[in-house]
């Protein structure tokens, strides 16, 4: 038994991000709506989001709130035109090893089984 | 409606650390400055705007009443990020220009010292027991830190790697430079939180917050207030000419917010509301940005700046490195950006940002900033951003 971390990570065989997306003017989206911010629209559709893409800008935090590990890289990946927040994983978060451009996939890791013998599955982008 | 709106009188506290004094004691050391500065007194005000983020709910502008004078005034108690102080003038200068009054007071006050990394939540964060879906991500535990970062300086630090991806040029020592430039400028200014001079190896070997981001890149955390007073053309043409003398004239103010764009909802997008802000306020003015003596801009973080060079339109699109390189926003440079020392060491107590930022470019168009100041000055731009987001731009000119 699996859980994903947020609900728009669909799990499975082909992990992939899924977004809300406005069925009027294509907007997208990852958490639940009212409406549609760039349109007004009120009806939306699940849009699979390309596990690929390209690092647009990151930081290496490391100062971060009690309980975070640190150092780790935060990220805004364009996923052939839908942007997504991620972190960088699988590969060491300093600036010789991450730049701005370098192409990246999703990859998935598990965080944790809590009392139900559950476990959680996150994401994040590794090195192509 | 009102023609012209005035600042009548100006007044910022150091930004410092204030262990002895409440939120209430620096806002009324700032109002009660600003009414002195302009020769007025509490029972002139027609309207008092108030911010105080930290306390929101605290209702700052009845509580400085208490203490300066209860004359029965609409108060505003407004929050808007670090929009808040830009957001209170604006309130106060609304009212004046829409007839309700002829004279208003603005305070931003804030006590952020030792408050520590904003974003992160102030408390440990640690997953349930029970995986359980909660939120608008139906997330199960903490995603900070696991989907990117809410901290201030990483959502910055963005910013300005995401300026590079676009146009290139945006090294760490560059970043580092622009820090150098204002902590510079900040060794003139006595009413700066810091006014140590750092070389570009010490910002770049210091504590690292969020890559590029160094501390010494990072706005400081300190108390302080400001306040002003705006007055109508009309009512300010009634006062002595020493009043008159002194008094700014405000060409535009201007508030928006973030208009949707692509990942907007991903990485807060602080670039098109500011320029669409810039836009208006060149506009209402009738200023181009080639005519600003000086300008005070919002430098949260050394990454900060350099995108608002852009949005600003100091620059041509996509040159705001070559702009810095070629030193114009030095001090004696031709576009002089925060020559206060800027958030980065003058300090950013947040709700009172907003108006100090303008208290320096009254300042100078007063010709009354002793060492540091920009001589000749007539025209000066304020801009202040607040995450999630609201923008602020006020322009500013000499009584003519």
């Amino acid at each position: 038994m699996a859980v994903p971390l947020v609900e728009y990570l669909v799990l499975g065989d082909d992990p992939h991000l899924e977004a809300n997306q406005c069925i009027d003017c294509g907007a997208r989206f990852f958490d639940r709506r009212n409406a549609c911010a760039a349109c007004g629209g009120q009806s939306f559709e699940k849009a699979a989001v390309p596990t690929e893409g390209e690092v647009r800008a990151f930081t290496i935090v490391s100062m971060a709130a009690p309980g975070i590990p640190v150092p780790f890289v935060a990220a805004v990946v364009d996923c052939d035109g839908t942007s997504v927040r991620g972190n960088v994983i699988n590969t060491e978060p300093d600036p010789d090893h991450v730049h701005l451009g370098m192409k990246v996939k999703l990859a998935t890791y598990p965080i944790g089984t809590d009392d139900n013998g559950t476990e959680a599955i996150a994401f994040g982008f590794e090195p192509v | 409606m009102a023609d012209n709106v005035w600042i009548l009188g100006i007044h910022m506290t150091k930004f410092g650390k204030y262990p002895d004094k409440d939120t209430v004691d620096l806002a009324a050391e700032a109002a009660l400055g600003a009414l002195n500065d302009g020769g007025v007194t509490m029972k002139q005000m027609g309207v008092l705007a108030a911010g105080n983020l930290m306390a929101a709910s605290g209702g700052i502008g009845q509580q400085l009443q208490k203490q300066i004078g209860q004359t029965g005034i609409p108060v505003y108690n407004v929050a808007n990020a670090c929009a808040t102080g830009a957001t209170a003038l604006r309130t106060a200068i609304m009212a004046v220009k829409a007839g309700e009054c002829d004279m208003g007071l603005a305070v931003g006050v804030e006590k952020l010292a030792g408050v520590g990394l904003l974003g992160a939540g102030g408390r440990p964060k640690s997953d349930k027991k029970e995986w359980e879906p909660r939120g608008r991500y139906g997330a199960v535990a903490t995603v900070d830190g696991r989907i990117g970062t809410e901290t201030m300086p990483g959502v910055f630090a963005q910013v300005g790697m995401e300026y590079g991806h676009k146009y290139g040029g945006t090294t760490f020592e560059l970043f580092a430079r622009i820090s150098e430039k204002n902590h510079a400028h900040s060794t003139l200014n006595p009413l700066a939180a810091y006014q140590k001079r750092f070389t570009v190896d010490e910002i770049m070997n210091d504590v690292m917050i969020a890559y590029p981001n160094t501390r010494p890149m990072c706005s400081a955390n300190c108390d302080g207030a400001a306040a002003a007073v705006v007055v109508s053309d009309a009512k300010l043409k009634t006062l002595d000419p020493d009043q008159r003398r002194r008094a700014i004239k405000v060409s535009a103010s201007i508030l928006t917010t973030d208009p949707w764009q692509e990942a907007c909802q991903i990485l807060p997008d602080v670039n098109t509301l500011t320029r669409n802000a810039a836009e208006q306020a060149y506009a209402q003015a009738g200023v181009a940005p080639e005519d600003l003596d000086l300008v005070e801009l919002h430098d949260c973080f050394a990454t900060a700046e350099l995108v608002h060079y852009d949005n600003l339109m100091l620059c041509a699109p996509g040159e705001a490195v070559p702009f810095f390189e070629s030193g114009a926003t030095w001090r004696d440079g031709a576009t002089p950006v925060n020559v206060s020392g800027g958030l980065e060491s003058k300090g950013h107590p947040i709700a009172a940002t907003g108006i100090a930022n303008i208290w320096e470019v009254c300042h100078h168009l007063r010709g009354e900033a002793g060492d540091r100041q920009i001589d000749g000055a007539t025209v000066g731009l304020a801009h202040v951003i607040g995450l999630g987001s609201a923008c602020g731009v006020h322009i500013l000119e000499k009584a003519a």
